[in-house]
This record gives structure tokens, sequence and C-alpha cells, in this order.
């Protein structure tokens, strides 16, 4: 027999656990999190339930549908044009007042809407009784308790959706605004109808309804339209800001009306979450508690990881050794051993690095603080030009500047945005630490970890004044509103807590599989090959790496723009591979000076007079603030929709690097510190 | 007591929404957020640096910059 297809998308409020029932429907991995609008892609799986297949839409997390944000307009465009069969909302049975809101418009919406009741658990936990049968008659709409964590109530809700589905016909619900608006609602859906084009494609009421609440997507929309001057008219003869006010006000009035009848006892009162919220938010408590999360988050990731670290370390340098004994030809013995097993070391070594980061990241989400984060930092963040908002993808730029960038989707305004992604690639990501990690450790013994952390710092001061002079020229305003809810707080699962941390982790691995890989054999064939009237045989022991190998050529044209900084011709190799990915600079000087993966032989040819401490901290300032990996300008470049913002990051960003290293040398050299 | 507005009010102290002033898309987002006349709020605290501050309304935590809070007038109730 045929199976039946319908497509399903699943609405709601941020916080509410929509990709924790995600999850559990559809059995894909995905990201859960506490901060506002975490959902920013749209997300799809599939289930088959009975013998229907379901096709399920994730939509972003949104409060309203009143094209506010991107996420807003990216959902409501999803269920206006793509018609999915039925729309899930999640709403949090915690939250019912402000959670119907969305409901009420998408009812208007005109979608098929079928409500899960989610966090049941909570809400009956702390005495709320939620009258579904009640609250199913009111809005007309089937209601189905779910606990989404424990995957309670999935097969009752599908079962509800496969039915909604199948229905024939379809009732329409309204919101009454009263007389005086309806008049006018009237009115437009006279004209509005009158245009083809629109009322084929949109519900005149809604689109009336809209246009009353001043949403400026769809006045566009209609401007263009026939009827736009028609329209205007109408529009002319109202007061914009009663209408709108009014609107909102009778859609909390008609959620109001429903509301005592069908929960008892929905009242708000202290709970443990404010008493900790209380605490956080302190005048006095607020900033030392956020620097000390900040720091354990830190700690946690750097220090936990070295034994790891040590023991990939060890694995990779056996198996190299393994490699390069077996085989018995030397040009696939060092291809092997150097290149490949070498290239793969030098992206494992990391991983225990990354997948702790976002471990911290992830708890931070999950239960809730990076909201606070977010309140705490600002006044702070307004100062340099920034929003709250743009502190979670800044910090998120200490792991990697990609998922970063792509954060940035939860800030509303396009300017803040546009600032918070060109500012993002100072922060310093986890790929330019082992950069850091092995030119610090060999130069600068016991202080390596004061330098690290003082390169970290200087990140963070240039995207700060980087910030403030983008706002005073280039993308001159203020920052937009901060109108955030702070989520209850809730103890993170582990679960989540690992699908999150596997997520990032085989996201860098897939980097790095393919890319970094490349990455370093690419540089392993360039310094095989043999330079122009070079008399060797290819990948023959006497040019490997050398300057007689084609990698020399490349070097040796790259070094007069380099030497002003005291950097050699394999300083520039290194850089110039470092766009492919930060962490190779240090894989390709494996290659270049034939140490291969071992780091300490590397470590050893460096301060044996390859390097000075001054022209090694001048590498790793500009390995910090030059040209960020291509993976991050591929989605800057995506993120900004313009070549020319993207262009203007990488110029901006080199040339920050290059002047800054410039002067440390310069100045390093003429007071005679570390020279 | 007389109308203020909510950036003016200690913590602790509760008010109804009589108006939000000003236009545009940040006074819809202020009135979707469920800060829409006759709404009840109460002023949780601010941040540690003083701003933004920190409202329950609707039955949910809501964080509002002060210059925002300036455009909600309020009728304080009492204690």
């Amino acid at each position: 027999m045929e199976k039946k297809k319908i497509t399903i998308a699943l609405a709601g409020n941020p916080n509410v656990g929509k990709t924790t029932l995600f999850n559990a429907i559809t059995g894909a991995r995905q990201h859960v999190g506490n901060w506002p609008g975490v959902t920013v892609e749209k997300k799809t799986g599939k289930r088959t339930y009975k013998d229907t297949e379901i096709e399920v839409v994730d939509l972003p997390g949104t409060y309203s549908l009143t094209a506010y944000s991107i996420d807003e307009v990216v959902a409501r465009d999803y269920v206006v044009e793509e018609k999915p069969d039925v729309v899930v909302q999640i709403v949090d049975a915690t939250n019912l007042e402000r959670n119907l809101y969305l409901t009420t418009q998408l009812m208007e919406l005109g979608s098929r809407v079928v409500i899960a009741l989610n966090m049941w658990d909570l809400a009956e936990s702390r005495g709320d009784k939620i009258d579904t049968r009640k609250m199913e008659d009111f809005l007309e709409i089937p209601v189905v308790k779910t606990v989404a964590n424990r995957a309670e109530g999935i097969d009752a809700l599908l079962e509800e959706v496969v039915r909604e589905a199948d229905k024939g016909e379809h009732h329409e619900h309204e919101v009454s605004y009263g007389d005086d608006i309806e008049k006018k609602i009237i009115e437009l859906e006279e004209i509005v109808g009158k245009d083809s084009a629109l009322s084929g494609k949109y519900p005149v009421r809604w689109l009336s309804v809209k246009l009353l609440d001043g949403d400026e997507n769809i006045l566009e929309k209609i401007e263009g339209s026939s009827v736009g001057t028609q329209v205007n008219s109408v529009l002319s003869t109202i007061e914009k800001e009663d209408y709108e006010a009014a609107m909102a006000e009778k859609r909390y009035e008609a959620i109001n009306t429903v509301l005592p009848q069908v929960c008892v006892k929905c009242v708000k009162e202290v709970t443990f979450s404010d008493m900790i919220d209380r605490a956080v938010t302190n005048k006095y408590l607020g900033i030392p508690i956020f620097l000390a999360m900040m720091w354990a988050a830190f700690e946690v990731t750097f220090t936990v990881a070295t034994p790891l670290m040590e023991f990939v370390d060890m694995f990779f340098g056996w198996l190299a050794g393994v490699v390069a004994d077996s085989i018995t030809n030397p040009v696939l013995g060092s291809l092997l051993g150097d290149g490949i097993v070498g290239g793969v070391g030098a992206v494992m070594i990391f991983l225990p690095n990354i997948l702790l980061l976002f471990l911290m990241i992830s708890l931070l989400e999950d239960s809730g603080y990076m909201a606070r984060a977010a309140f705490v930092m600002d006044k702070l963040m307004y100062k340099i030009g920034l929003n709250g908002r743009s502190f979670i993808p800044l910090l998120m730029g200490f792991g990697c500047n990609v998922p970063a960038i792509m954060a940035t989707r939860t800030i509303e305004d396009e300017r803040d945005r546009l600032v918070t992604i060109l500012v993002n690639p100072f922060i310093s990501c986890g790929a330019r630490l082992p950069v850091y990690l092995m030119l610090a450790g060999a130069f600068f013994g016991r202080q390596a970890g004061s330098v690290i952390f003082g390169i970290y710092i200087l990140g963070i001061i240039v995207a700060i004044l980087s910030a403030k002079l983008i706002r005073g020229t280039v993308v001159k305003g203020k920052p937009s509103p901060f109108i955030m809810e702070l989520p209850p707080y809730r103890l993170p699962t582990a679960k989540a807590s690992a699908i999150h941390m596997w997520e990032k982790g085989s996201i860098y691995l897939k980097k790095a599989g393919t890319i970094i890989l490349v990455g370093v054999v690419f540089v392993w064939l360039l310094s095989a090959i043999p330079a122009p009237g070079v008399d060797a045989a290819f990948a023959s022991e006497e040019i490997l790496g050398t300057e007689d190998s084609m990698i020399g050529v490349l070097g040796h044209v790259m070094e007069p723009l380099v030497s002003p900084l005291g950097f050699d011709w394999k300083v520039a190799v290194a850089l110039v591979f470092g766009f492919i990915a930060k962490e190779i600079v240090i894989g390709s000087m494996g290659v270049l000076y034939g140490t291969g993966e071992d780091e300490d032989a590397l470590a050893e040819i460096l301060t044996a007079g390859a390097m000075s401490p001054l022209t090694a901290l001048g590498l790793m300032v500009f390995t910090l603030l030059y040209v960020p990996c291509i993976a991050c300008v591929g989605v800057v470049k995506k993120e900004t929709g313009s070549w020319k913002w993207t262009l203007f990051m990488m110029v901006y960003g080199t040339t920050l690097a290059w002047i800054a290293a410039f002067l440390i040398y310069r100045i390093g050299t003429a007071i005679g510190w570390g020279v | 007591m007389s109308e203020t507005t909510l950036n003016l009010l200690e913590p602790g102290s509760k008010a109804k929404v009589i108006q939000i002033t000003g236009r545009g898309s940040a006074r819809r987002r202020i009135l979707d957020m469920g800060m829409v006349p006759g709404a009840e709020i109460e002023v949780i605290g601010k941040a540690p640096m003083g701003d933004p501050l920190e409202f329950l309304v609707k039955g949910y935590n809501l964080s509002l910059r002060k210059a925002e809070a300036e455009l909600i007038v309020v009728q304080p109730l009492g204690a």
C-alpha cells in the first residue's frame, strides 16, 4: 500500500523545548539550547507513524509573527507560502499566557494547528491544573500533553496530527478585535480582495490585520500591488500607534477570557529559579559570578583537556613511526607518515579542547545562564556599539568563529548583527590555540600561559575597538533595543549536552577530515615537487620541504611582504596555508622544517635560531588578527550576503595584523627585548 | 500615586500599563511581549551595572533597557 505523506511544521516560543520535541519525533540529532532563538536554521527530519510518512520542519523559535526579526519572517513565510498540512505549536505549560499569543497569530494565518502542551510535568508539580478538554473547546484546536525531554506523549501527538491532516473541512479561527477595528478590517479586506495575486497567496483577513498591525513587511508587499494607494488612503485615516497597541491588547484579552477557565491556579510565584536569579543578577555578586562562570568554562576547557591531548599526541607519534618503518618506499612512507598521519594527528589533538569547550557552552545555554550573561553584559556591550545579544556569538567565537557567526542570527537588528559578524574573527578561535600553544610553549616557558592569555585579551580589545570604529564610520547608528526573555533556569540534561558536544565535535572533525587533511597533504606535495631548475626526483630527501621545492618558490615570492615583520619565507608559506585553516600554520611549519608532526622537534629547531621570542610573539599576534580561515570567510559571505563586507573584513584584519606585528618587531628590536 | 514611566520604579514595585509611547517596530515588539495597556508588571531588579532592567509580565521575566522602559507609561499599584 502506498504510504500517505504529510508535512508538519513545529512552531513555538524560544525555550519551550521545541528542539527537544523535534529530536524526540525524528530522532535527528540537533542542538538544544536555552538562549532565546537558538534554532536559527530550518531543520527537517522524517518520521513514519503507522502508515503516514511525516516530514517535520523545525521553524525558528518566535514570540510573535509580526516580522520583527529574521526568525519571525522565516517562520511565517514558511507557514504562509509552503502551507504545511499541520502546524504543531509547542506551548510551555508553565507559561500559557504569553505562549498562546503566538497561537492567536497562527490561527489568523489560517493554518491547522495542534498544540503540544509541553513541560506538562513542571506545571503539574507546581500545582497548576490545566483542563486540556476545555482548552480544546475554547480554542477549537486539539491539545496534546507532552514531556519532550522524556519523550512522553509523542505518539499521542502524532496520532492527533495525522487525524487533523486527514480532516476535509477546515475551520477558520479568528480573534475578534471589537467593532471599531473590525470595521477597518472589513474595509481593508474588500480592497485587498480585489488584487487576485495577493488574495490568492495570503488569507485576506490576515493581510488586513497585519496592515493595521503596522507590519512593514506586508506594507511593502501591498505598496507594490495594484491596491497600494487605496490601502494607504484607508490607513491614513487611523491613528497607527493606537491601533497597534489595541490589537496586541485584544489578542491578550482574548487569551485572558479563555485562561481562567482552562487553568486553575496558573499564577506565577517566587520559584527556585527566581532565587537563583536574585543572586546572579545581584548588584555586587552579578559580575563576580559572571567572571567566575567564564573562568570556570575556560579552565575546564583548557586544563582538563591537557592529559587527553598528551595521549592523542603520543598515539599519533607512535602511529607515524609505525607507518614510516613499515613502508619500504621512502616517498610513500614520507607521504603517509609526515603528510597524512601527521595531518590527522594535527587535527585530532585539538578534539579534547573543542569537545570540552562546547560542553561548557552547552551547559551555560541549556541552564539558562547565557541569557543572564547577556543581561549582565548588555550595558558594556551597548557602550561599545553592540547589544547584549552580541555577547553570545562573541563568546562562541572562542570555540569556532564559524558557528559563532551563524549564531548572530539571533540579533534582530541587521546593523548590530553586521558589526558583531565583522569583529567576530578577532575573538580567538580554538583553531588558533595550537599555534599559540606551540610557539608560546617553545619560547616563553613558564610564562606561556600568561602570554596566551594576553593574546586572547588582545583579540577582545581589538574586537571592541573595531566595533567602536565601525559603529562610528561605516555602520553608523545606535544599537537596537534590548527586549529579551530571561528564561527559567533548568537543569541541563546530560543527553542534550552530549548531543551538542558531539555535533560540534563532528563539525570540527568533518572540517578537519577534509579541508585540514587536504591542506596538510597539499603542503607536503608542494614541498615534494622540485623547484624549476632543480635536478632532483619527486619527494627526494634532499629537496623535501627546502628552498629547492615548489614551496620554497612560493615562500620567496611572499618573503618581501613579511620580512619587515621579521618573518622568513617558511613563515610566509605557513601563513598562506593558515588561510585554509589556522591550525595548519604549525602543521605546515612542521613539514617545512622537516619535523613532521613532532612538535618538540619543531620547537627545538625554532628556538635554536630559526625564530626569536620577538618574532614568535609577532607571529602569534599576526595569526590572531589576519584574514580568518576559508570556512569563516565563507560563512561571513553567506551571513552578510555581501562580498563588499566580506572583503572589508579580510582586508581590515590583515592590515591590522601587519601593523601590529610590525610594531611588535620594530619596538622590540629598538628596545632590545626578545631579539 | 500618579502616572509615571516604568524606568522610574524601584525593584519590588508593581504597576499597571497605561500606554506605550514611541513608535515603530521596537514598540510593537514590546506590545507583542505582553506589555500591553492593562497588563500588570512587577519590577524584579536591575543588572549589576544598573541597566537593563528585569520585569515580571504575563508570568515570565522580561528584560528591557531603561531607554525602552521609559516608553512605558504606568500607574503604580499599592504595595
